[in-house]
């Protein structure tokens, strides 16, 4: 059973329609009896990185969250609060990721929110996504980025920087960019976490 | 290198899709979750779902149509047509729309565009604007460009940003429908006013209009309908050309 985060995020719908495209069973709960007890466990989020850590910092959600050892997925919002700390409403965040998440600032003609579909390079250091996604596209929306650190396994490049595409620290995995909207090359990266 | 969006808009009329040449004489041309799942595999970036008799009689079914749509498809989609509050939206969001378009409604009311960006963020919000050139100035036209509005075109984009709109989605009424091309000029003046990305709407006849649209008007999408509908223009056919011509595309997903 994968369980996926209930938070009162945004657009979290995508994410378990994209499970039920790939057929595995699946529930969408703020119980943390059930998360902890799912094999797997998914963290979207859209949303203000400063509110959604207060949101969760008050209802336990944080704690549960850091305390999990299965493997559990962080999309978008989902990965920049698993990281150290955000820009966006300068706010400590859980801390799994040491990397830390800044604001995009518009560069000769790039516009803010990196918004559609952009190259994915995969690092050395990946361990868990399929080869066959080196070089392709995935899409995002977003506004802040995570700047590359030691957990980083894929990278793509925006405003003249590159940034942290993909993560990876023991049982924690994460993508910047929205898995469930970015089509075969998404549904790919969807089951090789399912199959971590 | 961020890809150049390629985007079919699916008009909707009663749950089918449909085109209307200069918005007037509307042919039939299927269903909408069916196209749409079509244009993902033959490679369309994002999709645009505008149900266009949605400001004259309320539709409450739009919602259902995001949902089907949302089930059906992995790329993203924007979903637009008589919207007037923030509950028309929570609604579509829920069923699964990753944006929704706004347009008459946030002309005669622009603090809805504030309380859409506030409430779900600035990426949700597209803003669609329909315009034509009268005296050598672009007016803002309501309700599918039947009325003319004393709106100036690029004040209203500006504002529009500065209340929070994440994207523009512009309609030349003088291109569109007209397979000449997109109103490249005025793109170009937006796309350097502005800090969010526009799509361009309007015009598009052939492979060439995309290039043109992607380096002379500086848009960041490039949005058709019935080219794509009847088959004139592959989005394969264009994509392998549009890269050929130097313009970042994505790849059709392996």
């Amino acid at each position: 059973m994968v369980a996926v985060i209930d938070y009162n995020a945004g657009n979290i719908r995508s994410v378990l329609y994209a499970l039920e495209r790939i057929g595995v069973e699946h529930e969408l709960t703020s119980d943390p009896a059930k998360i902890r007890a799912a094999d797997k466990v998914i963290f979207p989020g859209v949303g203000h990185a400063a509110s959604t850590m207060k949101h969760l910092n008050e209802t336990g959600l944080a704690d549960l969250i850091r305390s999990l050892t299965q493997p559990v997925f962080g999309v978008c919002v989902g990965m920049q609060l698993l990281c150290s700390h955000s820009e966006e409403g300068d706010v400590e965040c859980l801390g799994i990721f040491p990397e830390r998440v800044h604001q995009f600032r518009p560069t000769n003609g790039d516009k803010v929110p990196h918004m559609g579909w952009n190259e994915v390079k995969l690092a050395p250091t990946n361990d868990w996504v399929s080869k066959e996604v080196d070089g392709d596209f995935c899409y995002y929306v977003h506004s802040y980025y995570v700047e590359p650190g030691p957990d980083t396994v894929a990278t793509t490049t925006y405003c003249g920087r590159e940034f942290a595409a993909m993560l990876r620290k023991d049982n924690f995995y994460a993508a910047q960019f929205h898995p469930e909207k970015s089509a075969k090359v998404g549904e790919r990266i969807i089951r090789d976490f399912l199959a971590v | 290198m961020l890809a150049k969006r390629i985007i079919p808009c699916l008009d909707i009329k009663d749950g089918r899709t449909v085109k209307g040449v200069n918005f007037v004489n509307l042919r039939d041309a299927g269903d909408p979750v069916e196209l749409g799942a079509k244009y993902s595999l033959a490679g369309a970036d994002e999709l645009v779902f505008l149900d266009i008799t949605a400001t004259h009689e309320r539709r409450k079914t739009l919602a259902d149509l995001a949902r089907d749509i949302a089930r059906h498809l992995n790329i993203p989609f924007t979903i637009g047509g008589g919207i007037k509050a923030l509950e028309d939206v929570h609604v579509l969001l829920d069923a699964g729309a990753d944006k929704v378009a706004v347009n008459s409604a946030a002309v005669r009311r622009p603090e809805l565009i504030d309380e859409l960006a506030y409430a779900f963020g600035n990426q949700f919000v597209v803003l669609a604007v329909d315009a034509k050139l009268v005296d050598g100035d672009w007016y803002v036209h309501l309700n599918g460009g039947r009325i003319k509005t004393e709106q100036k075109l690029y004040d209203w984009v500006g504002e529009a940003q500065e209340r929070g709109a994440g994207e523009i989605l512009f309609t030349s009424m003088d291109h569109d429908g007209t397979k000449a091309g997109f109103a490249n000029d005025a793109l170009a003046r937006m796309s350097e006013q502005l800090s969010i990305p526009i799509i361009a709407s309007g015009g598009a006849g052939n492979k060439e209009h995309f290039a043109e649209v992607f380096t002379k008007g500086k848009a960041d999408a490039g949005l058709a309908a019935s080219i794509f509908h009847f088959g004139e223009v592959e989005i394969s056919d264009l994509k392998d050309y549009l890269a050929g011509e130097g313009v970042p595309v994505r790849p059709i997903s392996r």
